[in-house]
């Protein structure tokens, strides 16, 4: 990880707070007003101690009454300015907050796929809710605090420069002194921070993927040996976050110390000062109050360097997602797909994750409009690399790939995407009811539609016979539906895409042979005009395709029609009739 | 919070010192000040330059003190707050890792991983700052009212009227505020679980480019979480207008009390203006106090949110009592793996399962079939002890399954569940999976899977990397490294779960050869969707809506099961159109 430079990320932070110029200024304002209004209060007390006098029965109780009554005046309006105040920042960090999520998010909805194939879950989710917290928590407060201590230092500053200019020189020397102390701190204290909040992804990583895979961990009784893992990420979280905090929290005391010195030495030598007659008594005393004051805002930021430390460190892991390199913007002059009739041309296309490892060679097909194309290969092959590509999840390093006879890569993402539907394995579905994902998001979507859809998916007598029907709510891990159940779902919600092509990647293979025959015939009626690419190990799913490709070893061994490769007695056939050898050969 | 408190204990003594170092550097700031009043008020008049040297010399070494009694006590706080959060948080992970599938369901996954995150960090802040911040405040607050009483008892009175009021402020916005946090930390669970799915459905998304609506569902939870955040903002902030406030309105009363004082010739006016200046001391004790009470109710929303799932009732335990109803002379089975008349819903509401019986002998193998969500991978659910049958009773090696210890229980099993995982480790760690197999076993077990070939054109070969949740496998590799993992460790009952689903036949054919040669005494239990890999078992179940359709070997079922038959002769309806 690169080390942000801190003006750079200082002003990054400027961008979320510097959007609301006009509630900071406000806040500002009220800020120094509500300063004034707190000297004034001493003063009014003051007055109404005059007052009082000094003699027994002399007492000017209505001069004290006046006094009294602007002091309780004051007071409320003080007290309701602060609030104000408070509200406003708060309203400012909701905003800056809320924003700096959004950022992140839609950043990551511009990220290649393969960012997401690298990094753990947990560990992305904690810099949108841990670190953008962290960031946000200090921000506005801190901020506000800096300048309010900028103020008052600089008044202080002026007031004991007027009463004895030879006592300044102190803070010419613990001045200095401080300020190296402080940064000697943050240096030493912001790459532990950076440990701390990295430390914390990780261990949120390991929390996240442990607690999914968490049946598995149980059904090896391994539960021992994950606890004894998580001891260990634990234990190093909380030493990074213990070293962290403890160097944090150093910079309060050690400024509270250079605060002593400067009182000390200021003792002494305004003591001798006035031995020697420069100087009163009582400008010792206020020379004293207003070092107290000069000193106060230094010691109360050098209290809040350890949060401005963590929330840097959170701010260079929140920047860092949010400037991930997305993929590559749409060329010069990408097209926007119109009409899309799904001819889709593969060209010579060799690729591969790694470049000196390539899975895809000398690739090529053409799939006609409304064609089913099947790609069937033994396991590790590169099928679903094809779709990868198809779906420019990753770009191809040779050839060409066209849609409708337009290069692919001259048409937006977007559009190319949404040219196609696509079925995983892995059903996917989000928290909802049934109903909700099975429009998910699409408006026009009539009720009559989503019935046909799940007949036609063969899961809608499932779904009716369910309490709530449609609006049954899906939980977390979808425990009362079957991994079968949740790929008819995901099927019905292909139906009713209205996408242009279609793509099958083991769409069914947890769903019985009898019901994926079922939903082959529904298919064939509802998508009959749909280019479709299916991925399938039994292969009477793709008998009726009119195009079958064998794959093997990333190159394209066979192709033609299921009869025709039958007769070919070749690699096809060799796998078609694996299939029925077990009855004879194979004893289990 | 007594939960948190008995994680205080262990270092109750640490603590205390922590706050004794605490408490003594405070003393010690307070002291500088008084004897910069001494150098003034005694030593100048004399004229002593030594003296005023030597007083200045005990403030820097007072300060020296101050110092370090500080930045000690700080990083004891660190050190015994991480403690605490370390403990707190391992035995959140534990308890999470034994609750049962029950209990997780109902908590679900999302909101276990923020407790386990979110929550554990702001205890932790908590704890920390307590001890950090938390004496200083008191002391000021009780040494400054101590020193008021012995000045002018009747004025202090007046003081301490407002402490009422301040203490009902503080107690109204902790009661308030804990609430507030903890649905700020409920919306929290929300929008991890939307992150989550966008992130492994991320292919998904993109494909039927529903980027926007996923932007338009995380904004929602973004906003609300904004919403809550604002909130629980608004109600913590009032605290400290409210009880500054109320105290300043203590000195305005101290002033009239105190003019009629000196009416009476009871006080004079020096009194009342020392009495101010201590009042500031006061004042701003109290707000230090306040302060520390806001971040309480954040920290404390959380320890209720752990605790609620540190105090879920222990289910799934070990039943030791042998006079239950049953359990007498039937206390054993003749079989190796039995199920015995088991009904099971998941809900209470549907069955999933009913009257399930089937057993089966050392070294036989169970294969089952059925229509989508006929209840196949409940039967799994149900022997690996997952959940516990409402009606009939499990069977393992001649024991109840709830009669037998859960480690020792699934020690015997290997197993690939329907939608199984694999780390973002080496494939050799995902097939060890924590179990420290004697060396080769792994691959030994990846050569009987037909993973060997694969894994060797590999980079690393076993120690090459799978990528989070396996992303740089495929779908067959991923099962192969899974049936590894199962056979690694040599199971006694081996339970397959659709575990070849996305295998080609060939490879699939080999499989099962190499576990028919290899794994003779593995009593087998496989869940399939083709007929051709469960037709050899010695004993197939056929399941239709829970409820069992046929029981019996192949030929058995050809005859007597019209479900299978059908099945079967669609399935194989093809091999007509193989051989021709």
């Amino acid at each position: 990880m690169k080390k942000a430079p801190k003006k750079y990320l200082l002003f990054r932070l400027w961008q979320y707070l510097g959007r609301y110029r006009l509630l900071l200024g406000a806040g500002f304002l009220l800020m120094l007003l509500s300063n004034i209004l707190s000297l004034l209060g001493p003063k009014l007390s003051g007055l109404a101690i005059d007052a009082i006098g000094t003699r027994a029965g002399g007492v000017d109780f209505q001069r004290v009454f006046y006094y009294a009554g602007w002091m309780a005046a004051l007071y409320v309006v003080s007290a309701f300015l602060s609030y104000l105040l408070s509200l406003m920042m708060i309203q400012l960090t909701k905003r800056a907050t809320c924003q700096m999520r959004r950022d992140v998010f839609d950043n990551m909805s511009r990220l290649p796929v393969s960012f997401f194939d690298q990094y753990q879950t947990g560990d992305i989710i904690s810099v949108i809710t841990y670190d953008i917290d962290t960031v946000n928590q200090s921000l506005a407060n801190d901020f506000l605090q800096m300048m309010q201590s900028v103020v008052t230092v600089l008044f202080s500053l002026v007031m004991m420069l007027t009463i004895a200019p030879e006592m300044v020189l102190i803070f010419a020397a613990t001045i200095p002194a401080t300020v190296f102390l402080t940064r000697f701190i943050t240096g030493r204290s912001r790459p532990l921070f950076r440990a701390r909040s990295k430390k914390l992804g990780e261990l949120n990583g390991f929390v996240e993927e442990m607690l999914n895979g968490q049946k598995t961990t149980r059904a090896y009784g391994r539960e021992g040996q994950v606890i004894e893992a998580f001891g260990r990420k634990n234990q190093e979280a909380v030493e990074a976050n213990t070293k962290a905090e403890y160097y944090g929290t150093l910079a309060g005391p050690s400024v509270n110390f250079m605060n002593n010195i400067s009182l000390a030495l200021i003792s002494v030598f305004g003591s001798l000062l006035y031995l020697n007659g420069k100087i009163g008594l009582g400008d010792i005393s206020s020379f004293v109050q207003y070092s107290r004051k000069f000193s106060g805002p230094i010691n109360e930021t050098a209290n809040i360097i350890g949060e401005l430390q963590s929330a840097f460190a959170a701010a260079e892991r929140v920047f860092r997602l949010i400037d991930e390199l997305p993929e590559k913007p749409d060329g010069a002059g990408a097209q926007v797909l119109g009409q899309v009739y799904g001819d889709v041309v593969l060209k010579n296309v060799s690729f591969g994750y790694q470049p000196q490892r390539p899975i895809l060679s000398d690739f090529d097909f053409h799939a006609s409009a409304g064609q089913q194309i099947a790609i069937v290969g033994p396991t590790g092959a590169g099928k679903t690399t094809v779709i990868n590509l198809l779906m420019r999840f990753y770009d191809i390093d040779k050839g060409g790939i066209y849609l409708d006879g337009k290069d692919i890569y001259g048409i937006t993402r977007d559009s190319l995407r949404g040219a196609f539907t696509m079925v995983l394995q892995d059903a996917w579905l989000f928290q909802g009811t049934i109903y909700e994902n099975l429009v998910y998001g699409r408006e026009g979507i009539t009720m009559e539609e989503v019935e046909k859809a799940t007949k036609a998916a063969m899961i809608y007598s499932y779904i009716q016979k369910l309490p709530e029907g449609f609006q049954t709510q899906l939980s977390d891990n979808g425990v009362h539906i079957s991994k079968g159940q949740r790929q008819l779902l995901t099927i019905a919600r292909a139906m009713l895409s209205d996408a242009r092509m279609l793509i099958l990647d083991e769409a069914t293979s947890n769903v019985d042979t009898r019901t994926e025959m079922e939903i082959q015939k529904a298919m064939r009626r509802l998508m009959a005009d749909k280019t479709c690419f299916v991925i399938a190990h039994r292969l009477s799913t793709i008998r009726n395709a009119d195009m079958i490709l064998v794959v093997m070893d990333g190159r394209i061994a066979e192709r033609g029609s299921h009869e025709g490769l039958m007769e070919k007695k070749g690699l096809y056939y060799q796998m078609y009739a694996s299939q029925f050898t077990s009855t004879e050969a194979l004893h289990f | 919070m007594k939960g948190i408190l008995k994680y205080a204990k262990p270092y109750a003594a640490y603590m205390l010192l922590t706050l004794f170092l605490k408490f003594a550097a405070a003393m010690m700031d307070l002291f500088i000040p008084s004897l910069l009043a001494k150098i003034i008020d005694d030593i100048v008049p004399t004229g002593q330059e030594r003296l005023i040297l030597f007083w200045g010399g005990i403030m820097i070494l007072c300060a020296v003190c101050s110092v370090a009694t500080n930045v000690t006590a700080n990083r004891m706080a660190e050190v015994s707050a991480g403690g605490m959060a370390r403990k707190l948080r391992h035995d959140l992970f534990s308890k999470t890792s034994y609750l049962s599938a029950r209990q997780m369901d109902g908590f679900t996954i999302s909101s276990a991983v923020s407790r386990l995150t979110s929550d554990t960090y702001n205890v932790n802040r908590m704890l920390a700052r307590m001890q950090r911040l938390g004496v200083r405040g008191p002391i000021l607050l009780i040494g400054g009212i101590m020193v008021t009483m012995a000045m002018e008892p009747k004025l202090t009175l007046v003081l301490a009227a407002a402490l009422p009021v301040i203490i009902l402020i503080v107690w109204l916005v902790t009661a308030k505020s804990v609430p507030v946090y903890e649905k700020q930390q409920r919306v929290l669970d929300k929008m991890v679980r939307v992150l989550q799915e966008n992130i492994t459905g991320v292919r998904v998304i993109r494909a039927l480019s529903r980027t926007d609506y996923e932007k338009r569902r995380y904004g929602e939870v973004n906003e609300e979480l904004a919403q809550v955040e604002q909130k629980a903002g608004r109600i913590t902030s009032f605290s400290n207008p409210a009880t500054t406030l109320a105290l300043n309105m203590g000195l305005t009363a101290v002033i009239l009390v105190g003019a009629w004082l000196v009416q009476e010739g009871e006080s004079g006016p020096g009194a009342i203006i020392a009495f101010l200046s201590y009042f500031t001391i006061i004042l701003n004790a109290m707000l230090g106090i306040t302060k520390i009470f806001i971040m309480c109710s954040k920290g404390m929303a959380s320890a209720r949110r752990i605790m609620e799932v540190l105090d879920a009732p222990e289910q799934m335990g070990v039943g030791q009592a042998p006079d239950a109803p049953g359990y007498g002379e039937t206390a054993s089975s003749p079989y190796h793996v039995e199920f015995r008349d088991v009904s099971f819903s998941y809900n209470q509401k549907g069955k999933h399962l009913s009257h399930i019986s089937f057993g089966l002998k050392r070294g036989e193998s169970l294969g089952i079939i059925g229509a989508t969500g006929s209840g196949k991978s409940t039967i799994v659910n149900l022997l690996l002890r997952f959940y516990d049958p409402d009606e009939g009773s499990i069977w393992v090696d001649g024991q109840r399954v709830d009669r037998i210890p859960q480690e020792e229980l699934r020690r015997k099993f290997g197993v690939v569940l329907q939608n199984d995982f694999l780390m973002a480790a080496s494939i050799e760690e995902n097939i060890d999976f924590f179990r420290d197999l004697p060396k080769g076993e792994a691959y030994q077990a990846a050569i009987h899977a037909q993973a060997a070939e694969f894994i060797q054109e590999k980079e690393g070969g076993m120690g090459a990397g799978v990528a989070v949740r396996g992303n740089n496998l495929s779908g067959g590799q991923k099962q192969r490294i899974m049936i590894a993992r199962a056979l690694a460790g040599k199971p006694r009952i081996l339970v397959l779960d659709d575990a070849s689903s996305a295998l080609d036949y060939r490879t699939d054919a080999k499989l099962r050869q190499e576990l028919h040669t290899h794994y003779q005494d593995t009593t087998s239990v496989i869940v399939a969707q083709r007929v051709s890999s469960i037709l050899n078992a010695g004993h197939i179940l056929v399941l239709e809506e829970g409820e069992c359709a046929g029981y019996g070997t192949h030929q058995e079922l050809l005859e007597s099961c019209r479900e299978y038959r059908l099945i079967y002769e669609q399935q194989m309806g093809a091999k007509e159109g193989a051989t021709a």
